[in-house]
């Protein structure tokens, strides 16, 4: 396995606020890593640092062997990003907006039509690719977003609670797609639905109030939590993360 | 290049994928119509030149530059597209870039629509064609130096009422610094060179100069590095303040 992302000692404060504190990890190709924690935990504000939207204030993030400050272009185009809810330009077409995405990102037009057909056809978009944004069901944004970030084909994805506010099956249908994609990528999600941990994640992440508390396979986080019912993952992500908290 | 002509493509198409960019070309035709033929006594003052017409665009632009440039930063902070245009792998120069040239390509296309204004008068007399080309020249200037000033204020807020207010208030400021209005503030207590620098920053006095029909390169290198030094700001305070 290859190092896609390694992120050492990471830290953001925004003013008084800490929000992320010497957070280290890495992940690597073929491997689906989990980010779990209550909302404010920080998993975003990580994310946002790793794809160079916010600068961090202290560490290194490397993607590909590129340091993401110095090198903030080329980490750019290693990654795929679904930011948080999925921000869409809802004047668009999905059509018109990958193509924009492929033409922001220097594909040749050959290279963004055929994107554009395989990852309509990954993520079922067929049926509304010439309809605006604004008219889409919340399913079909959240797809169209994942589309958007798979459209060049990146060796690192990084993906914001990819499945929030999708039906089962399209949750289940998103799952089945990361899985399908996670053997010749780096893939970091961040969620609060444990079962698509124990679904999908190779490894998981607990984040607490800006800190790595837990950090494992799923059965390991199981071992390290005091939960009485250790079965279930949501009451050993509640154990660890109040355990943190307190 | 390539960076910046998509996101300049992406922001025209938009401008015509909603009510906006008709709303407001029929607005200003109508507006740049009834100002000429009625306050400007187009035809009462029985000259072939097209003055009264050029004279009310610092006016217009006034306000209709303003809700042209309030949505660039504005919109994309508040739906957090943002997020989504800075992570790709683009310099934030070519964004902004991008950005003020879509802008100023559409109020060109506004300011070619008014075409049917130089026919009459072309029709009606014997107007100099070049005092006219060159008063064009200058307004598509004055329009890119107030949309340039817009487009930095419209990146410091999410809400683009506050965009708007803001843009028109500092437009309005640019654009009476010729006068005692914005020149009785300083008499008081500054010294004569800032008073002097302050008045030379008129889009009004250096409009007027324009729109005489001599291209001054004063004038010209004017609303260049106003534009310049504007789209320098809005680069710096989207670097400065991606997220809110």
């Amino acid at each position: 396995m290859t190092e896609v992302l390694e992120v050492s000692g990471l830290t953001k404060r925004f003013g008084a606020l800490t929000a992320v504190e010497d957070v280290s990890f890495h992940a690597s190709r073929g491997e689906v890593l989990g980010f779990l924690g209550p909302n404010g935990a920080g998993k975003s504000t990580t994310m946002r640092m790793i794809t160079g939207f916010l600068a961090p204030t202290a560490g290194v993030i490397t993607v590909c062997g590129n340091d993401s400050v110095t090198d903030a272009i080329e980490t750019k185009r290693s990654i795929g990003y679904l930011p948080e809810g999925a921000p869409l330009y809802g004047d668009m077409t999905p059509k018109a907006f990958l193509t924009f995405v492929g033409r922001v990102r220097g594909m040749t037009r050959a290279d963004i039509r055929r994107s554009i057909e395989d990852v309509v056809d990954k993520v079922h978009l067929e049926e509304v690719i010439f309809r605006p944004i604004d008219t889409l069901s919340k399913g079909f944004k959240r797809r169209v977003g994942l589309a958007q970030a798979i459209l060049h084909n990146p060796p690192l994805l990084i993906l914001d609670e990819p499945t929030d506010g999708l039906d089962p099956n399209q949750k289940h249908e998103v799952r089945a797609l990361l899985s399908e994609m996670a053997a010749e990528k780096a893939i970091v999600i961040s969620t609060h639905i444990l079962e698509e941990v124990d679904a999908i994640c190779h490894r998981a992440m607990i984040i607490a109030r800006g800190r790595i508390v837990a950090h494992g396979t799923p059965d390991e986080l199981r071992e390290k939590s005091n939960a009485k019912d250790k079965t279930s993952l949501d009451s050993v992500f509640r154990e660890i993360t109040t355990r943190a908290e307190s | 290049m390539r960076p910046t002509i998509s996101i300049m493509w992406r922001e025209l198409t938009g401008y015509f994928s909603t009510p906006v960019a008709y709303v407001f070309l029929v607005i200003f035709l109508a507006m740049v119509g009834a100002f000429t033929f009625y306050m400007g006594g187009f035809f009462s003052r029985g000259q072939a030149d097209l003055q009264p017409f050029f004279n009310f665009h610092p006016w217009l632009y006034l306000f209709l530059i303003p809700s042209i440039g309030m949505r660039l930063w504005a919109e994309e902070r508040k739906s957090g597209t943002i997020e989504l245009l800075m992570t790709l792998p683009l310099r934030t120069i070519h964004v902004v870039l991008g950005k003020f040239l879509a802008a100023w390509a559409f109020t060109a296309i506004a300011l070619a629509l008014t075409f049917p204004i130089w026919i009459s008068v072309n029709y009606l007399g014997d107007p100099d064609n070049g005092v006219i080309f060159a008063s064009y020249f200058g307004s598509l200037l004055m329009a890119g130096a107030f949309l340039a000033l817009v487009a930095a204020l419209s990146a410091l807020t999410k809400n683009q009422v506050v965009a708007f207010v803001l843009g028109a208030a500092v437009s309005f400021l640019f654009l009476m610094s010729g006068l005692d209005l914005v020149l009785g503030f300083f008499r008081g207590w500054a010294p004569q060179f800032v008073v002097e620098v302050v008045s030379s920053l008129s889009f009004l006095t250096n409009f007027q100069a324009i729109s005489r029909g001599v291209i001054d390169l004063r004038e010209v290198i004017f609303f260049g590095s106003m534009i310049a030094l504007s789209l320098l700001i809005n680069t710096a305070i989207i670097e400065l303040k991606k997220a809110n």
